[in-house]
């Protein structure tokens, strides 16, 4: 993640929450406007097959189908293929010249939590307090769907993206979001996503105390799981983490949540990959500055690692960041995401993979770490990620290649609709277009 | 070249300053006054000034084949390009002789570009390295604080500089930070290896005036540590009341230079009446040796031997007044020889800063950020100011809520000057990544742009904003050699930065080592083979496999 300075630097602050009224007051048109550019209405756009024809087609899997056809129906792809015949009263739409992939996912942000990152009163992304452990802290109750992020993010044609708490050694737990849907039970698709954890420098008194702290709380959750009863008659030994946050390691432990190391230190790496060992835990790794370094034992986990790409060697944990770190890790056989770890600019994910591949990331490999990569590493890969009969029809269709700067987005699909691309700044757009005095 | 009037003064000044003669703006009138030493402030309009280390010998250049974008708005599809003695000496299409001894390249399928020049970085003062032992952007010590100097503070080994060659830029501004109202000088520097920031120095710049507006100030100072400014309106009238305590130095010197003068006139007064009547008692005498009589010869010699002629006293030179280092930078941003950078956001803040700069007598030269810019910027194109800003950044305050990515296409619309800045260690890696977004962006609103426009918002506008574009900015004959050889289109994401000149001198060889020491010794050099096949840096893409019809 970026350290930012107080000052000097502007820079995007990542995290923080939002005040509804300002976000709502300027909310663009929703789905009715939206359906209407496709021709259809809500109903109809919730009802009738969606057919794009002709098109380059990105599965996510590394396959690559020209003259391709997608075929959506009931908020799910149906049919992904060269040939196929559209569905009767399909709304069929010609994208002859033009690539479709599935939608963008950028597996770490604070969309939806952040509206002004340094306007406290706008910000959801922390539990706050002193208290290093906080694994009870869900992300998703403070998701605000009327976030102005959140239009501004799908018109890059990022569909999805990972909400995550920051903050302390064990910062809470993330959610998935669609980027559509006017309440946060529409929007979310999956809470908790996975449990936060933040190793490194910094985080709460160096780099032996983070590791220190957190297995202390993984090993007091595993007595609390073994012996829930006896806790509740207060017949255990004092925990150092409080109830909700045991339940929430305890989910960890049991497997169900993914847990994502936040952690860019070659040897913190390493650590991270020793703690998920001893406790089973499902790790990824996230940031990973230096997993270059180690890329090869990395591989030999099978655990997957979402990098930053442009992330700098900005701190002594960050020392061995390199633009080629996806390269890296990709060619020593690492599952490899790829996030912006950005919020307000979360939107940027397209050029950041675009700088992988200029640093040696084979294309489809990049595509993949802006979609398949991303879900499975969370535990989504059943429902998202690829374009694949069966999935949630979360697509993208580009003017042509989505990584090129040039490219613009044409059209964003979310479970099967086509959304409206305007947001708030393509409203002040419009409203300064001309400038009269 | 879009040069409007209002940017002669500056170069006028730049061409003076070398040699030191007062402007003609302040200098002191009429013939018969006698001509003091100018004021401090107008001895140099860089304090860096003479302190410039040569650029290496460089055996010459010549890139043949190359797509060359001059960054005047011209593109040569197939041309040749001949770097001597450090400038440019020749642009032409075709393919032309080298000379004897020169370094060939061949630029076929590849692009150049000037180098790219960024008004806004913080790298040596707050190094890509982020720790509190190199933080020195802010001194944040009190709200205004001209006195203080990035060329004081600047760390040559920052490992961000090269980086940022790498991204094909050679020039920046190094800024203070935005903490204070008045943050203090920038110098101008191009990005090569060197002891100091005074050795990296571009001949002629002028020192720029850092300015904040807005929520850094009042928060640093009014929430942070409840001390003015806690408002907008303690920003402005720190900033009102700094300027007119600087305008007293000013004055200082004009009533100095009065008396100073007047001194010396009464002086030579004094002086020219005594040789008066020593050459009016010579007549005299003279006359009464030719003549032989005694009379009134001798009562006149009694008389002189009794009054003999002393000129008197000669009067003290009257000190200058004392030296004030913020308050001269202060007066050389009213008299526009240090160039006033503001940063600044909103649109109101810009118009407020306006009519301060209207009511102290500055200029601004850019806005710094200035989301808010496409709200006014038929005011901001009118008034020759300068629009430093970035692609897409926005959201991360209240005063940058309102940013669009087509703020940069549409002040170039209305006939402004549109720079894309950096602002950060990271973005300075990209700015031509970063030019590409805007120049997209704007098209997408149906704004008209070639690549040769957005090209000259990291080249000629940026020069122009640090009174440099007379030295670089463009591919011209006689401006300097610092030239960026692209391996593809400088606007595609894919596009590297193969090899960059400054000053003539090959600065930037992709695969070769690092220069900052802070690296040595830092196991950084990855022990595998690395998967692209390369050292360190060198990326010999292979993008597999582009997309049939639809690659860039």
């Amino acid at each position: 993640m970026k350290r930012r300075r107080a000052l000097g630097f502007v820079a995007a602050m990542a995290l923080g929450l939002v005040s509804g009224d300002a976000a709502a007051q300027n909310k663009p048109p929703r789905r009715p406007a939206a359906a209407a550019g496709a021709g259809g209405g809500i109903a109809a756009a919730e009802t009738a097959p969606l057919v794009y024809t002709g098109a380059t087609i990105h599965t996510g899997t590394g396959e690559v189908i020209t003259d391709g056809t997608v075929i959506v129906a009931r908020g799910k792809i149906q049919q992904v293929g060269k040939g196929l015949a559209a569905p009767g009263g399909a709304t069929v739409i010609s994208a002859r010249g033009l690539v479709i992939t599935p939608g963008l996912v950028d597996a770490l942000t604070s969309v939806g939590l952040v509206e002004v990152a340094l306007e406290d009163a706008t910000r959801d992304d922390q539990q706050g307090g002193s208290d290093l452990l906080r694994a009870g802290f869900r992300a998703a109750d403070g998701y605000n769907p009327a976030s102005t992020v959140i239009g501004v993010t799908r018109a890059e044609g990022l569909t999805s993206v990972g909400v995550v708490p920051r903050g302390g050694l064990i910062a809470g737990q993330s959610a998935w979001a669609d980027l559509d849907g006017d309440t946060a039970a529409e929007a979310l698709a999956a809470a908790p996503l996975a449990l936060h954890v933040h190793l490194g420098a910094g985080d709460g008194g160096g780099h032996g105390t983070a590791i220190l702290r957190v297995r202390e709380a993984f090993d007091d959750a595993r007595v609390f799981q073994k012996n829930r009863a006896g806790w509740e008659r207060n017949q255990t030994r004092r925990f150092a983490p409080g109830r909700l946050d045991l339940e929430a390691l305890a989910g960890a432990l049991d497997g169900k949540v993914p847990v994502v190391f936040h952690v860019d230190r070659a040897a913190d790496i390493l650590s991270a990959l020793a703690l998920a060992r001893e406790y089973k835990l499902r790790p990824v790794i996230a940031g990973g500055a230096e997993a270059w370094k180690v890329a090869r034992e990395i591989a030999a986990t099978r655990v997957p690692v979402i990098v930053f790409p442009l992330e700098q060697p900005s701190t002594f944990d960050s020392l061995g960041a390199r633009e080629d770190n996806a390269a890296r890790l990709f060619a020593a056989g690492v599952a490899v995401g790829i996030s912006t770890g950005d919020t307000h600019n979360a939107r940027k994910l397209r050029q950041v993979a675009g700088n992988a591949v200029r640093s040696g990331l084979p294309y489809d490999a990049a595509i993949a770490a802006m979609t398949r990569v991303p879900a499975e590493a969370l535990g989504m890969g059943a429902r998202y990620g690829t374009l694949a009969a069966g999935k949630v029809a979360n697509l993208v269709v580009w003017s042509a290649d989505p990584l090129e700067i040039g490219t613009r987005v044409v059209d964003v699909v979310i479970h099967g609709r086509k959304v409206s691309l305007r947001n708030r700044q393509t409203m002040l757009l419009e409203k300064y277009r001309a400038i009269a005095r | 070249m879009r040069l409007p009037r209002t940017a002669l003064p500056a170069l006028a000044l730049l061409a003076g300053c070398a040699t030191a003669s007062p402007p003609p703006a302040t200098s002191p009138a009429p013939s018969p006054r006698p001509i003091l030493p100018p004021p401090p402030w107008q001895l140099r309009s860089s304090l860096a000034e003479g302190y410039e280390a040569k650029p290496p010998a460089s055996p010459p250049v010549v890139i043949r084949g190359a797509t060359l974008m001059l960054g005047t708005g011209k593109t040569i599809l197939r041309g040749t390009i001949i770097l001597e003695k450090g400038k440019i000496a020749v642009v032409a299409e075709g393919e032309l002789p080298a000379p004897t001894g020169s370094m060939v390249i061949d630029g076929t399928g590849k692009f150049i570009t000037p180098g790219l020049i960024d008004t806004h970085s913080h790298l040596g003062v707050y190094p890509m390295i982020d720790t509190t032992g190199t933080d020195d952007g802010n001194e944040m010590t009190e709200p205004t604080t001209p006195q203080a100097q990035t060329a004081d503070a600047f760390w040559p080994q920052d490992p961000g500089l090269e980086r940022a060659v790498a991204g094909g830029v050679t020039t920046i501004q190094v800024l203070p930070g935005s903490a204070n109202l008045i943050g203090g000088r920038a110098i101008t520097i191009k990005l090569r290896p060197a002891s100091s920031a005074r050795e990296m120095h571009v001949p002629g710049a002028p020192d720029g005036l850092k300015m904040a507006c807005g929520e850094n100030p009042k928060r640093v100072y009014g929430k942070g540590r409840k001390a003015a400014p806690m408002t907008r309106m303690g920003n402005l009238a720190l900033q009102r009341a700094t300027f007119l305590k600087a305008k007293k130095l000013k004055d200082q010197w004009a009533r100095w230079n009065d008396e100073e003068s007047h001194r010396i006139e009464a002086d030579s007064k004094k002086r020219a009446a005594g040789e008066a009547k020593r050459d009016e008692r010579a007549r005299r005498d003279a006359s009464c040796r030719a003549s032989g009589e005694p009379d009134p010869c001798e009562s006149w010699r009694r008389a002189w031997r009794d009054q003999p002629l002393e000129d008197g006293p000669t009067s003290q030179p009257i000190s200058t007044p004392d030296r004030d280092p913020g308050a001269e930078t202060l007066v050389a941003a009213m008299e526009g020889r240090v160039l006033v950078h503001v940063h600044c956001y909103r649109a109101d803040d810009m118009m407020d800063m306006l009519a301060l700069a209207d009511e102290m007598g500055f200029r601004v030269r850019s806005f710094h950020h200035a989301l808010d810019a496409y709200k006014i910027r038929d005011v901001l194109a009118a008034r020759q100011i300068a629009v430093s800003t970035w692609a897409d950044w926005w959201g991360f305050k209240m005063e940058a809520y309102d940013g669009i990515p087509e703020n940069a296409a549409l002040v170039h619309e209305s006939g402004g000057r549109a720079v894309i800045h950096s602002d950060s260690a990271e973005g300075i890696q990209r700015l031509n990544q970063e030019a590409g977004k805007a120049m997209a962006s704007g098209r997408k609103a149906g704004v008209t742009l070639t690549d040769e426009d957005a090209l000259r918002w990291v080249t000629m506008n940026p020069a122009w904003a640090l009174g440099i574009d007379h030295r670089v900015g463009s591919l011209e004959p006689g401006k300097d050699a610092d030239v960026v050889l692209w391996s593809k289109s400088p606007f595609s994401v894919y596009a590297l930065a193969e090899k960059v000149w400054i000053d003539g001198a090959l600065t930037y060889d992709r695969g070769k080592p690092h220069w900052s020491d802070f690296e040595i010794g830092q196991d950084l050099l990855p022990s595998p083979a690395p998967a692209t096949g390369g050292a360190l840096f060198d990326t010999n893409v292979k993008v597999s496999p582009l997309l049939p019809g639809v690659a860039r």
